[in-house]
C-alpha cells in the first residue's frame, strides 16, 4: 500500500500542529464555536447529540496492521473501547474530548493517517473498491487514482468552500462495489479504443433527501487527464453550485437544473484551459504511486486445495462462510476473505478495541499485514491462502467476527441513527438488530439469499437506505419514531432507486413489515431468481398488496 | 477596514464609488462592473488609478479585454464559507495573466488566508486591530502543498520530480 515520503510527512504533521493551535484559540475563547465549527470539521471533528465526534479518514479503505493496531489504541486511551467504520470507509470514534483531539491527530499522523476532509464542504475522502488489485475481473487499479486524488485534494485553495460536500469514488471493475452512481463524481475505470487505460466520468449522484443516479458527463476521459478533468468540474460547481439552501447545494441539484448536455458543454469549454494550465501529473508520478500498488511475492499455488474442500463439508458453519464471505482472486490459490461487522444483534460497522487488535494481528498472520474497509461497514482480507481460510475463520469465530452473512439480509447497512446524531429522526441501531435477531437462522438468510438491507435514521440517508434492495428510512411522526420502507433500490452498476411503499410504520411494526416482504418475495420467486430480480419483474404492486391489503391499495 | 499587504497594514488609496457618484477628480476608485462596461473609456481617460469590484455571480471573463487598463479587482467573501472568489482570483490571475492587486473583501479571515494567497489574492481587507503575527503564523503553518494552484510555490509534486514548478 501506499508509503508516506517526507513530503507527505511533513504535510500531515504541520496539519496536526495547526489543528492544535486552532483547538487553543478556541479552549481560550480566541474563537468563537461559530468560528471554529469550519475548522474543525475541515479536520472530522464534529459535535454531536452527546459528545464530540472524530472522523478519521481511511483513503480508499486501505489499512495496515499497524494503522488499526493504533486505531484500537485511540479508542480504548481516548474513547470508550470502541468504534464505528462507516459508509465512505471513514472510521468514527463517537466520545473523544476536544482538548484531546490534537494528541488523537498526532497519533494517527505517526501511522500516516489523518482525519484532513472528512467533514466539511470540500471534496471527502475518495472511496474506492475494497477489491482493489485482486479483482480477477478488474481493469486498472482503483487506489492508484485514488491516491493521486486524494494529494490533489488535499487542502486545494481553490475547492476548500465549496457550496456543499464533494464525494468522489472511483471503480476499476466492471462489477461495482463503489456505489460510484451514487456520488457527485463517479470514475469507472475503462478501456479506450486503442486499449488505453481511462475513465467513464460519472456527475450529480448522491442519496440524501433528493436521491439521484450519476449521469455520464464524459464518456471515456484519457487517464492522463483525470486531474485537470476534475478541476474543471469543481471550478463550474464551485461558482455556479447552489448556495442558497443547503439541501439544493449539491452538484447533483445542478445537474438537475441546468441539464446534463448544458453542464457537458461548461465543463468542457473549462476543462479546454485547464488542460493546459499543468494541473496534471508528469507520468512518473503517477508511475511512482502505483508502484506501491505493485503486488506482493505471491506463492506459486494450486488452485485446488485439500483441506479447504474437506473442512467445507465437515464444518457446514464454514462451508456457508465460504459461500457467502469469500470472493474469488486473481492468483491461483488465493481467495478475497470479507469478516462481517455484522454478528447477530451488534451495532453495524462497530468493532471493540480488542477485536480490532485481533483483527490486525490476523491480517499479519494471514493477509500479508493489510485489510481493506468496504463501503457495507465490513472489512476485507484481499490477500488469504485457500489453505489457510479455515484457520483464519476459527480465529475470528474467537472474536465474534466469524459471521457468514456476507450481502445478507443480515448484513445491514445502518448509519448511527438517534442513539448518537444530532440530525436523526429515528433510531436505527435497535432497528437493525431486531431484524438481525428475527433473521438469525442462517439457513433461512441463505434461502432467502442475497439482499440488502440498508437503514437510515433520517433523509439525510448515510445509511444508503435509497439504495438498498430493501430500505428503511426513519421519519419523526408526532415525537414518534416511524419507518418508511421502500423497495427496489440498488447500489451496483445496475444502480437503481428504492422506491417508497405506503404509509410509514411504527416501531414495533417494522420488523413484521420487513417480514411479509421477505415472505412475499419467497413466495412469488422464481427458482434461482434473487430479491431484486423478483421485484423488477413484478414491481411494487404485490408487496403493497401484502402490507396494506388489495382493497386498501386500490383504494389508494 | 484595515488593509493587508505582504505582511503589514498599509494606508488604502482606494475610494469605493456609487454608479452615479462624480469621478472627476484624481483619487483611485472602485466601480461596479456595470459602470466598467458602461463607462470604461471615460475610466481610461482618467489620469488615476481604477479598480473594478466583482460579485460572486459576475464573471471576470467580462474584464478579459481591459485588464491592462485595471489596476485592481476587488473581489468578496459575503462569509467565508463562500469559496467563489477563489475561482474568480484563479481566472484572473492564471487564465488571463491579470498583473494588478486583488483584493479580499468581506469576512477575510487568517485561516483561510494561506488559500487566498494561493488563489492570487495579494491585499486582504481585515478586521481592526488583527493579531499580525498570528496571521503571518497562518500563512505559513503548512510549508508543502500538493497542487499546483496560482502561486509559484513549488509543489510537492514537482520537488519529487526535481523539476521546477
Amino acid at each position: 500500500m501506499y508509503k508516506y515520503d517526507e513530503f507527505d510527512e511533513t504535510f500531515v504533521s504541520e496539519r496536526v500542529a495547526q489543528f492544535r493551535e486552532q483547538v487553543a484559540r478556541r479552549l481560550s475563547g480566541d474563537l468563537s464555536e461559530d468560528e471554529f465549527r469550519p475548522l474543525r470539521l475541515m479536520n472530522g471533528l464534529y459535535l454531536q447529540l452527546h459528545a464530540y465526534m472524530l472522523r478519521v479518514a481511511i483513503p480508499y479503505g486501505m489499512l495496515s496492521s499497524a494503522q488499526m493496531r493504533k486505531l484500537a489504541e485511540v479508542a480504548r486511551t481516548y474513547d470508550r473501547g470502541y468504534a464505528h467504520f462507516t459508509t465512505r470507509q471513514n472510521i468514527q470514534f463517537n466520545w473523544p474530548k476536544l482538548e484531546d483531539t490534537p494528541d488523537i491527530l498526532e497519533e494517527l499522523a505517526s501511522v500516516e493517517m489523518h482525519a484532513i476532509q472528512t467533514s466539511g464542504n470540500c471534496i471527502r475522502n475518495v472511496t474506492a473498491d475494497q477489491y482493489a488489485g485482486v479483482d480477477p475481473e478488474e481493469i486498472d487499479d482503483s487506489r492508484v487514482w485514488s491516491e493521486l486524488i486524494r494529494q490533489w485534494s488535499s487542502l486545494h485553495p481553490e475547492f476548500t468552500f465549496l457550496p456543499r460536500k464533494f464525494k468522489i469514488a472511483v471503480t476499476g471493475s466492471p462489477h461495482d462495489r463503489t456505489a460510484v452512481k451514487f456520488h457527485d463524481i463517479g470514475l469507472i475505470i475503462k478501456r479506450g479504443p486503442d486499449g488505453e487505460i481511462g475513465f467513464e466520468v460519472l456527475v450529480g449522484g448522491g442519496l440524501g433527501r433528493t436521491p439521484m443516479i450519476g449521469r455520464t458527463v464524459r464518456d471515456f476521459l484519457p487517464k492522463q487527464y483525470l486531474l485537470s478533468y476534475l478541476e474543471a468540474i469543481l471550478r463550474v460547481y464551485n461558482q455556479l453550485g447552489r448556495r442558497d439552501n443547503k439541501y439544493k447545494a449539491r452538484i447533483k441539484i445542478l445537474v438537475h437544473e441546468t441539464g446534463i448536455d448544458a453542464l457537458r458543454d461548461m465543463v468542457e469549454a473549462e476543462w479546454a484551459s485547464v488542460k493546459e494550465e499543468g494541473v496534471d501529473l508528469p507520468d512518473a508520478e503517477v508511475d511512482r504511486v502505483r508502484s506501491y500498488f505493485s503486488d506482493p511475492e505471491y506463492l506459486t499455488l494450486p488452485d485446488h486445495d485439500h483441506t479447504f474442500q474437506v473442512k467445507q463439508f465437515e464444518d457446514p458453519t464454514f462451508g456457508r462462510w465460504v459461500r457467502a464471505n469469500l470472493a474469488p482472486h486473481k492468483v491461483p490459490g488465493y481467495v478475497i476473505a470479507n469478516i462481517s461487522l455484522k454478528p447477530i444483534g451488534g451495532a453495524p460497522g462497530d468493532a471493540t478495541s480488542a477485536q480490532m487488535t485481533a483483527i490486525a494481528d490476523l491480517a499479519d498472520k494471514y493477509s500479508l499485514g493489510e485489510m481493506r474497509v468496504a463501503h457495507e461497514q465490513n472489512l476485507v482480507f484481499a490477500d488469504v491462502k485457500k489453505s489457510d481460510a479455515y484457520a483464519l475463520w476459527k480465529q475470528l469465530n474467537e472474536i465474534q467476527l466469524g459471521t457468514p452473512n456476507l450481502g445478507l439480509i443480515s448484513d445491514i447497512i445502518a448509519c448511527p441513527g438517534l442513539d448518537y446524531c444530532s440530525l436523526a429522526n429515528a433510531r436505527s441501531i435497535p432497528v437493525a438488530q431486531r431484524l438481525q435477531r428475527r433473521f438469525a437462522d442462517i439457513k433461512r438468510q441463505f434461502d432467502i439469499g442475497a439482499l440488502t438491507l440498508n437503514i437510515s435514521g433520517c433523509i439525510n440517508a448515510c445509511g444508503h437506505h435509497h439504495a438498498g434492495h430493501i430500505g428503511i428510512l426513519g421519519v419523526d411522526r408526532r415525537g414518534e419514531e416511524y419507518y418508511q420502507l421502500t423497495l427496489g433500490g440498488s447500489a451496483d452498476e445496475n444502480a437503481s432507486i428504492g422506491k417508497i411503499v405506503g404509509p410509514a410504520f411504527s416501531g414495533a411494526e417494522i420488523v413484521d413489515a420487513v417480514e411479509l416482504v421477505v415472505e412475499t418475495y419467497l413466495k412469488l420467486r422464481n427458482s434461482g431468481e434473487k430479491f431484486i430480480e423478483t421485484y423488477r419483474q413484478l414491481g411494487e404492486t404485490p408487496f403493497k398488496n401484502a402490507l396494506f391489503g388489495e382493497k386498501q391499495n386500490a383504494a389508494a | 477596514m484595515p488593509l493587508l499587504k505582504e505582511g503589514q497594514i498599509v494606508t488604502d488609496p482606494w475610494v469605493r464609488v456609487e454608479d452615479d457618484a462624480d469621478i472627476s477628480g484624481e483619487t483611485a476608485v472602485v466601480v461596479s462592473l456595470k459602470r466598467w462596461l458602461d463607462e470604461a473609456e471615460t475610466l481610461k481617460s482618467r489620469n488615476a488609478p481604477v479598480a473594478v469590484a466583482l460579485s460572486n455571480d459576475q464573471s471576470p471573463s467580462q474584464l478579459v479585454d481591459d485588464l491592462d487598463s485595471i489596476d485592481a479587482v476587488f473581489l468578496t467573501f459575503p462569509a467565508y464559507t463562500d469559496g467563489r472568489a477563489y475561482s474568480q482570483a484563479r481566472l484572473l490571475r492564471q487564465r488571463y495573466g491579470f498583473q494588478g492587486e486583488i483584493r479580499a473583501t468581506g469576512n477575510v479571515l487568517r485561516d483561510q488566508y494561506a488559500f487566498m494567497q494561493r488563489c492570487g489574492f495579494d491585499a486582504y481587507d481585515v478586521a481592526e486591530g488583527i493579531d499580525l503575527a498570528g496571521w503571518g503564523r497562518s500563512a505559513g503553518a503548512m510549508s508543502e502543498v500538493y497542487q499546483t494552484a496560482t502561486d509559484d510555490v513549488q509543489t510537492i509534486w514537482a520537488k519529487r520530480q526535481g523539476t521546477a514548478a
